[in-house]
């Protein structure tokens, strides 16, 4: 049996936390805008952003590959500015994930957004407190459990991830090769051991992220309330 | 300078809010109303809260909005109330008072943070989650909090309304004691006659998003062109001084130029002025002053104009002596058996007299 390879697992890791750490970025944002607009072009956005719940991944996949790709507009783009382009690259893989994985950000937030209402924000304006520093003092708080969510759903989920960076990322160790892609190739070589350790592995792993979720969402939801 | 200017438009559905009125910045301005008139919009415009509204708001010479200014809620130095306190969750007591403290720069907290907090009874409150308070302490959270940000207005809306009678009636002389001892101008939505009549020295009266009259608040609640009078609970304030006070019965005499009336007896210095509330419902009116009565407050008065507020009821607003106004309530049946018509005098009997400030 050749020595157990880390590698994927790390890849896979990596480009979990990464698009986590910019979802939330990114998606905050969208989702605080969702929760408070009331633009009569809210719901086509909102369908935007929830297509990846929908749509098969290998689509997802096909039209980022077209689009990222040199003859595609993004693709020409990024070629233009000396950023090559994304296809089998850890960057593709990354931007793919965002895409991908929007929805679980964003609708968990908005969910925590809407029910918070616009109460705690107003009465933080009559205590002299700017718009920015109402969100982090106020809004960041109240809305942990909502956040927690997102970040353990996003990872979760990216860790997930197989028809998209198929199409995208392809199977290059070290770059593209993330464990879900692992354990098909092992699977297709019929390497047993080895996909035994790493879907086994996977299988507790997703287990015990979301377990912990619910302990920890049940004690901050417990904790606020009277 | 020392004013509230307040004109405002706005136009929600069916519901058309155009008012304008001027209030002194002192003391407490009512803001009162039946529920749907408009109240609580025009508090929140004031506060910069509600953006849609088109108009101007001008706070003691201070500009918050006009035609080409808006100045956004967090700049506007004041100071807002709502009716559930509203306290933060995720903060201590002690961290809720602190939020807009220490929002403020130090030099224009002109309101100690130990005044207030022992002010309205919270010391022992402090260390709390805001989730182990009752009703009462946290709108008396929310009272602090507010003031704690040194506000040139304070803005209340009815944050006695979701509290109990009980509880009501506990915090009523924390909000007098504000009044007396922090001198903030404040507007205070109330749609209940009582607590304005405790609290206010001018009153705005709202209906269906139009100033329907304004003035001083013992002059709108007696006045029988208006609603208020017809109320259940309709009352008339007097004013006058401490004038002795009897040990034997436990009573405070309280002297008018019109007479005297004897409250039940409060530690207060003779000579101090006092406000007396005296609801309509417990004044009944005699053609002779009685000495064989169980009454002790008989004042003479001039009926100046009757009202019927429904088939069985009518209400009398009478002139005392000084020039000071008294609601009558009586049933139409002793109205026509006392034969009462405007200008006749009479006696006023007054069962019960609460002294209020």
């Amino acid at each position: 049996m050749s020595p157990f390879d880390w590698q994927p697992v790390w890849l896979t890791l990596k480009l979990a936390s990464t698009t986590t750490l910019l979802l939330l970025i990114i998606g905050t944002p969208i989702a605080w805008w969702l929760a408070r607009t009331r633009a009569w072009y809210k719901q086509p956005i909102a369908a935007v952003v929830a297509l990846p719940l929908v749509l098969p991944p290998t689509v997802l996949g096909f039209y980022l590959l077209i689009m990222l790709g040199p003859n595609g507009p993004i693709g020409q783009f990024t070629e233009a500015i000396g950023l090559g382009t994304l296809p089998f690259t850890f960057e593709g893989l990354v931007l793919a994930s965002v895409i991908y994985s929007m929805p679980f950000v964003v609708q968990p937030l908005q969910n925590t957004f809407e029910t918070l209402g616009s109460r705690p924000m107003e009465v933080a304006a009559t205590l002299r407190a700017s718009p920015l520093d109402r969100f982090m003092s106020v809004v960041v708080p109240l809305a942990r459990p909502g956040f927690l969510t997102a970040a353990v759903l996003c990872f979760a989920h990216t860790i997930g991830e197989f028809g998209v960076v198929l199409m995208i990322g392809g199977s290059i160790p070290g770059e593209t090769k993330v464990l879900s892609v692992a354990i098909y190739d092992h699977v297709e070589t019929l390497e047993y051991d080895q996909a035994h350790w790493l879907a086994g592995g996977m299988l507790v792993f997703s287990f015990l992220v979301l377990m912990v979720l619910y302990f920890v969402n049940g004690r901050l939801t417990r904790s606020h309330q009277p | 300078m020392s004013s509230i200017e307040v004109q405002l438009q706005s136009r929600l559905g069916d519901f058309h809010l155009d008012v304008a009125f001027s209030a002194p910045a002192n003391g407490v301005v009512a803001l009162f109303g039946r529920s749907g008139s408009g109240k609580t919009s025009v508090l929140r415009a004031i506060a910069g809260l509600n953006k849609s509204v088109t108009g101007s708001v001008v706070i003691q010479g201070e500009t918050w909005q006009n035609a080409s200014t808006f100045i956004p809620t967090h700049k506007r130095p004041l100071g807002y109330v709502f009716q559930e306190a509203s306290l933060f969750p995720h903060l201590s007591v002690r961290k809720n008072l602190e939020y807009g403290w220490q929002r403020i720069p130090a030099s224009e907290r002109r309101i100690k943070f130990d005044d207030v907090v022992e002010l309205l009874g919270i010391v022992p409150l402090l260390q709390r989650a805001t989730a182990r308070l009752s009703g009462g302490e946290r709108q008396r959270v929310g009272i602090a909090r507010a003031l704690l940000t040194s506000p040139k207005l304070l803005l209340m809306d009815e944050p006695l309304s979701a509290l109990d009678h009980g509880a009501k009636q506990a915090i009523l002389p924390y909000l007098e004691s504000l009044h007396d001892q922090l001198n903030i101008p404040s507007l205070y939505v109330s749609h209940d006659p009582n607590e304005v009549a405790h609290l206010a020295d001018h009153m705005i009266l709202l209906e269906q998003g139009k100033v329907a009259a304004q003035g001083k608040a013992s002059e709108l609640l007696t006045r029988l062109d208006l609603p208020i009078a017809g109320y259940d609970d309709a009352s008339s304030l007097l004013e006058g001084t401490v004038a002795s006070h009897d040990y034997t019965y436990h009573l405070t005499w309280i002297s008018m130029e019109c007479g005297r009336v004897a409250v039940a007896r409060q530690d207060l210095p003779e000579g101090r002025r006092a406000r007396v509330e005296i609801r309509a419902r417990d004044v009944s009116l005699s053609l002779h002053a009685h000495c064989d009565t169980s009454i002790l407050n008989i004042l003479p008065a001039r009926v100046i104009d009757t009202h019927d507020i429904n088939q069985t009821q009518t209400i009398v607003r009478l002139q005392l002596l000084d020039g000071q106004t008294l609601l009558s309530r009586i049933t139409r049946r002793s109205a026509m058996a006392l034969g009462i018509h405007e200008g006749m005098h009479l006696y006023a009997q007054v069962k019960s007299v609460a002294l209020i400030s």
